[in-house]
């Protein structure tokens, strides 16, 4: 039986990880597929509780986070799309045009 | 250590590396791939905390479904250039999420673990016990998560379609 | 402990080793068989010492030498590791899926009741839709590692064609599921054993002098749905009529074009490896799996009141037995539909899985739905 902390603190470097590619990575699919990454140490952290206490919500949680996360996953990508046909750039550094 | 740590620390130590090679790869389908093999690792996580159900959709839609339209996405875009690494912007960002590591970890790792956690039967996290919450206790959740796929599928939709005039890519 | 995890690999050794050596002979029946059909001799010109065993030597000794021994080669531009990984990401699925398929119901061994299924899950069809989702990576990340626009065009083709027929084969299992109310593959082989009578509720009782002596087999409850899971598994697997990634005759060889020697064994057996899976599905969900019509536990009780006791061993053997033939029998059935229909065109194969058989299954669903809740 492994100690929650464990779960706990693998998800924490996942999440971290994550952010770490949001920041530094400039290639929009990367920066998207990052954001997956954290959403899925959460479920990660979500499935750990819901096995410690014995509840069902952290899965039905975690089924919820997955639907939108698969919905943030298809309009992300449609509008990196709609993006890369007008600047035929994935580098968001080019995509400054509101920055006074 | 008994065997379940040991099988844990595996896991545990494959996830983190291949979350790295997502953030870290240069081209974007070693990254994709790097992804898939993070979320398949997870899914077997998730098993072995006794929630088969939520495991087995974590490989049918996340690994199965949104992964292969990213790599639709990426096959379609074809990213040829190669982006360039500033590494004034890479160190503040590695830092600063060393930051936020070594802050979450101590915070997470005050959690007592209960020697004996609630009891939880074998119907744990199977499917059963799983509809039962969707259906019963979650049930508007649930018609509203259904009703944001449509919205999304719309949407989806709507901004994939070429405008008139545009040299549309692909 | 330790016993239990060598019962569990000897199992696993089992299923592996009965799918792979199927998966060959099954090559050999196709090749074979399809010379029969078109009227022609087929290979047969290997031999050992003069005796060529009517193709058997050529296709199942000479053919694996030829492609293990023949030169790897990478296109210049292609992704070396993907290019690498893509058949073992085809071939992992394949031989992984039959892990939940029972070929038996049990075997007592002195005070040890082994159940004939190298993984007994809860979740049991579950787990075979998420290994057919993780099919696809074999063909999109096959198709982008070969730097080829054929090959690419056949991968998207493929990996669409795919994710479009999960859809269909997911919703047409699902009158199964309601049929017999639970997902572990164990229970619904089980489930089949009973006659049509107990399973149906008494309400229905106009149907009794026909559904009296019938077994509960799937396909006597969802006809429908047998047909178009079996048409969805075959699209899935992309066996001709459903082939047009592969297409041999439009895109040179689709995904696998630049694969050759071990790799393209390996996509080869694959293929395969599905068919006997997909045979192996259809059989435990819709033909009864390892049941043979009246055969229980203990021996044969027919329904007009006979009862024919047997030695334990004596029925695992004709239950396996019984599996054995069955899924032998929806393999030929495949290769002979390969060799007997032409190939569809892309707009129709997408037509045909999302305008016809969507709506057909959701239909099945709502029928199904309808008479369970009326009967109760």
């Amino acid at each position: 039986m492994v100690p929650l902390n464990y779960y706990l603190i693998l998800s924490a470097i996942v999440f971290a990880i994550g952010v770490v590619g949001v920041l530094i990575r400039r290639n929009l699919i990367v920066v998207l597929m990052s954001i997956e990454l954290m959403l899925n140490a959460v479920n990660l952290t979500f499935i750990a509780f819901a096995r410690h206490l014995g509840s069902m919500a952290g899965q039905v949680a975690v089924f919820f986070v997955m639907a939108v996360a698969a919905a943030e996953a298809v309009i992300g990508l449609a509008i990196i799309i709609s993006v890369f046909r007008q600047s035929r750039t994935l580098d968001p550094q080019n995509m400054q045009l509101l920055k006074w | 250590m008994n065997a379940a740590t040991a099988i844990f620390f595996v896991l545990a130590g494959l996830l983190v590396i291949a979350s790295l090679m997502v953030v870290f790869l240069r081209r974007v389908v070693h990254c994709a791939i790097a992804l898939v093999t993070a979320l398949l690792l997870i899914a077997i996580l998730f098993i072995s905390l006794q929630a088969p159900m939520v495991g087995v959709l974590q490989v049918m839609v996340y690994a199965g479904a949104i992964m292969v339209l990213f790599l639709f996405v990426i096959m379609f875009l074809n990213p040829g250039a190669l982006e360039q690494p500033s590494i004034a912007w890479w160190g503040l960002a590695v830092i600063l999420s060393g930051l936020l590591g070594a802050f979450l970890v101590p915070l997470l790792s005050h959690y007592e673990a209960s020697d004996n956690p609630v009891t939880s039967t074998e119907l744990f996290g199977s499917p059963d016990v799983l509809a039962k919450s969707l259906f019963g206790e979650f049930v508007l959740p649930f018609e509203i998560a259904s009703v944001l796929l449509l919205v999304a599928i719309i949407g989806a939709v709507v901004l994939g379609k070429r405008e008139h005039g545009s040299d549309g890519a692909a | 402990m330790i016993v239990d995890l060598a019962i569990v690999a000897v199992k696993a050794f089992l299923v592996l080793f009965m799918v792979l050596n199927l998966a060959g002979v099954l090559g050999w029946v196709e090749r074979k068989g399809s010379a029969l059909i078109q009227d022609r001799i087929g290979a047969n010109r290997a031999s050992i010492f003069g005796f060529a065993g009517m193709g058997l030597v050529n296709t199942l000794i000479a053919d694996p030498l030829k492609f293990l021994t023949k030169e790897d080669f990478i296109p210049a531009a292609g992704d070396k590791l993907l290019h690498t990984l893509a058949p073992c990401m085809a071939l992992f699925p394949a031989l992984v899926t039959f892990a939940v398929i029972p070929f038996g119901d049990v075997l007592i061994l002195g005070d040890r009741v082994i159940n004939l299924q190298v993984a007994n899950l809860n979740i049991g069809i579950l787990y075979v839709f998420a290994m057919g989702s993780l099919g696809v990576y074999g063909i999109v990340i096959g198709a982008w590692a070969s730097n080829n626009k054929f090959s690419l065009l056949g991968g998207v083709r493929g990996s669409a064609q795919m994710i479009s027929y999960e859809v269909a084969m997911g919703l047409s299992v699902m009158g199964i599921l309601m049929a017999y109310s639970t997902l572990d593959l164990q229970e619904i082989a089980r489930d089949q054993g009973m006659l049509i009578r107990e399973l149906l509720p008494a309400r229905l009782g106009f149907l009794q002098p026909v559904m009296g002596w019938l077994p509960a087999w799937g396909v006597f409850l969802q006809p429908l749905g047998f047909l178009l899971f079996f048409t969805a598994a075959v699209a899935e697997t992309k066996r001709i009529p459903f082939d047009l990634p592969e297409g041999e005759s439009e895109l040179v060889a689709g995904y696998h074009v630049e694969y050759s020697g071990g790799k393209f064994l390996m996509f080869f057996a694959g293929e395969f490896a599905e068919v006997v899976t997909v045979a192996g599905l259809v059989t435990t969900l819709f033909f009864g799996g390892w049941q043979v019509p009246y055969l229980m536990r203990d021996g044969f009780h027919f329904p007009w009141g006979s009862i024919w006791l047997l030695p334990h061993l004596a029925v695992v053997l004709l239950q396996v037995a019984a599996f054995t033939v069955k899924v032998l029998f929806f393999c030929w059935l495949q290769i002979l539909l390969r060799w007997s229909v032409p190939r569809f065109r892309y707009d129709q194969v997408m037509r045909l899985g999302w305008k016809m058989m969507l709506p057909l299954a959701l239909l099945n669903v709502a029928v199904t739905a309808v008479i369970i809740v009326a009967a109760q």
